[in-house]
């Protein structure tokens, strides 16, 4: 029985002993998941550091990093919460800086039902419309703000379903319970081209930018990992793929 | 009190549909607590343990797999909508049925241990009285599980008040139709309005204390006498 403990134990210590390179734990916003997924290979093949992702709304990774959520780097979907969390110093300062610019996208799971200017919205032809919460949300911000563009705010508010976040939005379209969404370009687009259903990729000029910020959380300061990780996403390989997603930059 | 009429609106819609979805599971949770208690059908085990499986999913995988079975695509989605009812997704009924399913526990078990603690005998004794089955039901067995059938309408109202997961997974968040006092207290959270999250969150905090102290205290007065 000793020996078979003192062997449980060494497996369990093991890992922590032989990692010799850093660790960096990041939150990052929704909408970034999966080019997120594809940086996060591609810099612990780069620089052999580690990256752990959690993921969540902006709203609510304020939250916990506000509450002391064990985060190094934060990745947000907007300008104005890592501008917060600076305010109230839980950042180091004159690290933020924009890692992408979101696209907005009116997307459909069928083939054929959003066209190429969005006329859709104007007719019956959905019963629900999923945006993502625009209180806490900068993607559904950007959709409300879309709608009001197009004065369709108040003929659409009965068929609007709200998705607590940008995933969960896009969750409710891919199902088929809402007919359309609005979700970011980055959940339909790879490679360049739109993955499956119908969307219409929504002119940029239709709402204020989705300017989404970077920063230096005060417990990754002294973490080699998380400043590394912060110029790889200014470096080309990253804004690469970036760009790969449909974000500007 | 910083409560606005929205959050008005989510409270009274939480009692309704805690108090519809208790009112429904009562009509079902009955009779099928009774075919539990009574049954000696290899079924009982597999459908015991149906019946159980939402105290140990998580919400997020009933709410799910609820939205995939009530989407267009789906079982369940596919039926209401050859009946010309639409999708049950995004509405009030939708969150009835998830709350059905989410709660059937809470409800069905304490009544089918009251079943099986009254034992055979009153029910033969009725049957020697030439007591119908329907009759042994309702004026024998029903009377005398009456703790039981009250701990289920308590436990169902207060567990479906506190649902939170599911109404998440199939809700929208729409006002008046999916917009609970959880998720409206979650909205409160994420907006940063901590003041009426408490106020929100306290109400429910005391309410659920003062629910299961009346069952706790009800409880203890019948162990005495």
């Amino acid at each position: 029985m000793r020996p078979l403990f003192t062997a449980l134990l060494l497996c369990l210590l093991l890992p922590a002993t032989s990692a010799q390179a850093g660790k960096v734990t990041v939150a990052v916003a929704a909408n970034f998941t999966a080019p997120m997924q594809a940086i996060a290979d591609a810099f612990t093949e780069d620089t052999g550091h580690q990256l752990t992702p959690a993921f969540g709304s902006t709203g609510q990774l304020y939250a916990q990093i506000s509450h002391g959520a064990p985060f190094d780097v934060f990745l947000a979907a907007d300008a104005s919460t890592p501008a917060k969390l600076e305010a109230e110093g839980r950042t180091v300062t004159g690290s933020r800086f924009t890692y992408a610019t979101g696209a907005l996208a009116l997307w459909s799971a069928q083939t054929g039902l959003v066209d190429a200017k969005g006329a859709v919205l104007h007719s019956d032809r959905f019963q629900h419309l999923a945006i993502a919460n625009p209180k806490t949300a900068p993607y559904g911000l950007a959709a409300l703000q879309v709608m009001q563009g197009m004065q369709l705010s108040d003929s659409l508010a009965p068929r609007l379903v709200e998705g607590q976040s940008i995933g969960q939005t896009y969750q409710f379209v891919a199902s088929g319970n809402a007919e359309l969404g609005f979700v970011a370009l980055s959940q339909i687009y790879r490679n360049g081209e739109l993955s499956s259903g119908s969307a219409w990729q929504i002119p940029t000029a239709l709402h204020d930018p989705i300017r989404q910020d970077a920063v230096l959380l005060q417990r990754g300061a002294n973490n080699p990992a998380a400043r590394a990780l912060l110029a790889y996403l200014q470096g080309e390989r990253a804004k690469t793929i970036i760009r790969t997603f449909g974000y500007q930059l | 009190m910083p409560l606005s009429a929205a959050d008005f609106a989510a409270i009274w819609l939480t009692l309704q549909l805690a108090g519809l979805t208790t009112a429904l599971l009562l009509l079902i949770g009955t009779p099928l607590a009774w075919w539990l208690a009574r049954t000696r059908s290899r079924l009982k085990a597999p459908i015991g343990a149906l019946v159980a499986m939402p105290l140990v999913l998580p919400p997020t995988v009933i709410g799910f797999y609820l939205l995939v079975a009530m989407g267009p695509q789906g079982p369940v989605g596919a039926l209401t909508q050859s009946l010309g009812l639409g999708t049950l997704p995004f509405t009030f009924s939708g969150l009835v049925v998830g709350s059905l399913v989410y709660s059937l526990p809470f409800v069905v078990q304490p009544i089918q241990n009251a079943f099986e603690a009254m034992g055979d005998r009153p029910l033969e004794v009725a049957a020697t009285l030439r007591a119908g089955p329907f009759d042994r039901f309702v004026h024998v067995a029903l009377p005398l599980a009456r703790p039981g059938l009250i701990t289920a309408s308590v436990l169902g109202f207060a567990h479906t008040l506190g649902e939170f997961g599911v109404v998440l997974m199939i809700g929208g968040n729409i006002p008046d139709k999916t917009r609970v006092v959880s998720v409206q207290i979650f909205n409160h959270v994420e907006a940063m309005e901590y003041a009426q999250a408490h106020w929100l969150a306290g109400g429910m905090l005391v309410f659920s204390f003062v629910i299961l102290l009346t069952l706790q205290s009800r409880g203890r007065s019948r162990m005495f006498n």
